[in-house]
């Protein structure tokens, strides 16, 4: 069923009885041709794409090409939930910029794209800096952005104070002196992705089967031909991995030896509040990022705890570092209680960047290392690694992303600090 | 989570400071080029039991071998990582 007005205002006659499933719940067939591992937002979006794009659907009448996406758990239960919802494209670097602001303008168009609400709301990114050194390295980003097609802007205080009233300008250790803002940038309802995603690929075909755990893959002869899972085997001609946060469990399983670590970052909300911070702000003497929700809570995160963790949950120290830097920045926010905190297993790659490319296994494509940008990048990523699974080739905006960048010296380390995962 | 350090005893996480896995061994200078390369970038990451090097920078200054599990956060065992050097390559794993 398509959504409309028209369909709203019928199913509003009828009680909102009559609403129809969003995707089918299929029993997994023995064999198809794309297996994507993953049914979080970039699994989901890649089988749309490829779906959509690639013509690699139709597998509803059993014939012709067809796609399944396997999800361990329930359909976007990893981190597509466990993200703070920021949109963003304001990289310095060539080969992530590119594709960051191919992804935003997707951002743009997807909830016409998927008939799906996905509430993307581009109220703005809002980057501080408090020095004269960081001051020149926001305008050598706005620079960068605007070469690379994005949008940027630079504030003195004044339009700080403008754009973002709350934040403390004159404080005694780190008075604030502009900003970076990019103003096509913001939040989108992460859940609601998910569900667009599963919802449009669905209704193209692609069979989307939860409760699903791969436990092994079927690889002769340095080719992929299918995979053990907890619902029995099934054959595959291609097989994409999608399961950022687990990427190194998964590729093991493959013989895979990856360059990425697993590390925990955490996440909070406060009590709902009428409106208070509409754009989304960045604290640059510290790491801290907050907007507000539509349902009025604010929410926030920081830096990685530091250490290897596949926990889910993160230490307190952590926690009252997050604190202590908000309420520098705004005071006010010492006033508020903290309803929910929970945390979230980023693949860090040892360059910051993520991976997006073959495997030394024929078949076998590798999607993962989104360190803790992944939300933003879902729609460039679908499209992208759709893009490599149907071609074999890199789509141009992913070419960066290779997995033999470690090796052959190509790094695209953002943050400029090496191979130490727990600092990017 | 805290450390019992072999020198001063239990202490909070702030204290100290977090490195990566223990287990990659620095090759020889004169080692092929893939052995540089899997030092510096290639992980083990398991979900379990990680043998990890913690800084004790707020305290003693020593280095430590800390054994621990990524997914409880249980904290199995602390060794001075001169000892661990001691007794020789191979310990690591």
């Amino acid at each position: 069923m398509k959504y409309s007005l028209f369909t709203l205002a019928a199913q509003a006659l009828k009680g909102h009885r009559g609403w129809p499933r969003a995707w089918r719940r299929p029993e997994p067939k023995p064999a198809y041709d794309v297996v994507i591992v993953g049914g979080g937002g970039h699994g989901l979006a890649t089988a749309y794409y490829l779906a959509k794009r690639h013509g690699l659907a139709g597998g509803r009448g059993g014939r012709g090409p067809s796609i399944a996406v396997l999800e361990k758990s329930w359909l976007g239960s990893g981190n597509i939930g466990r993200n703070t919802t920021i949109v963003r494209s304001n990289y310095l670097l060539d080969g992530n910029e590119r594709f960051y602001e191919l992804s935003l303008r997707l951002w743009e168009g997807l909830s016409l794209e998927l008939n799906y609400n996905v509430m993307f709301s581009p109220r703005g990114v809002l980057n501080l800096f408090h020095t004269d050194a960081q001051r020149d390295a926001a305008i050598r980003r706005g620079n960068a952005m605007l070469l690379n097609g994005a949008d940027a802007v630079l504030l003195d205080r004044e339009g700080v104070r403008r754009y973002a009233p709350m934040v403390d300008l004159d404080n005694g250790r780190f008075p604030v002196l502009g900003g970076l803002f990019q103003p096509r940038a913001g939040t989108a309802r992460h859940d609601a992705v998910a569900w667009g995603y599963a919802r449009a690929a669905d209704r193209l075909g692609v069979d989307i089967i939860e409760n699903c755990e791969v436990t092994g893959f079927d690889i002769r002869a340095g080719r992929i031909h299918g995979l053990e899972t907890t619902r029995g085997a099934i054959r595959a001609e291609k097989v994409g991995l999608a399961v950022a946060g687990h990427t190194s469990a998964l590729a093991r399983l493959a013989g895979l030896e990856l360059p990425i670590e697993s590390h925990i970052l955490q996440a909070f909300v406060t009590e709902g509040l009428k409106p208070f911070i509409d754009t989304v702000v960045t604290y640059g003497a510290g790491h801290f990022y907050i907007s507000q929700s539509d349902k009025g809570g604010l929410v926030f995160g920081g830096d990685l705890d530091g250490y290897n963790s596949y926990a889910r949950r993160g230490n307190l120290p952590m926690v009252e570092h997050v604190m202590e830097i908000g309420a520098t920045m705004i005071p006010r926010l010492k006033r508020l209680r903290v309803l929910r905190s929970w945390g979230g297993i980023m693949d860090m790659t040892m360059d910051g960047s993520p991976i997006i490319d073959k495997t030394p296994i024929t078949g076998l494509y590798l999607n993962g290392g989104w360190c803790y940008g992944g939300f933003k990048a879902t729609p460039a990523s679908g499209l992208s690694f759709a893009h490599l699974i149907a071609e074999d080739e890199p789509h141009e905006a992913a070419r960066a992303f290779t997995l033999s960048r470690f090796a052959s010296g190509h790094l695209l380390d953002e943050a400029g600090t090496g191979a130490q995962p727990n600092l990017h | 989570m805290r450390i019992q350090c072999p020198n001063c005893g239990e202490r909070a996480i702030e204290e100290f400071t977090y490195r990566g896995a223990a287990a990659p061994e620095r090759p020889a200078l004169d080692a092929p080029l893939e052995a540089h390369f899997a030092y510096v970038y290639i992980r083990d990451n398991p979900a379990g039991r990680h043998l990890e090097h913690w800084h004790h920078a707020g305290g003693c200054r020593a280095w430590l071998v800390v054994e621990r599990s990524t997914t409880s956060h249980e904290i199995c065992s602390v060794r001075l990582a001169e000892d661990q050097e001691a007794q020789g390559a191979g310990a690591g794993q």
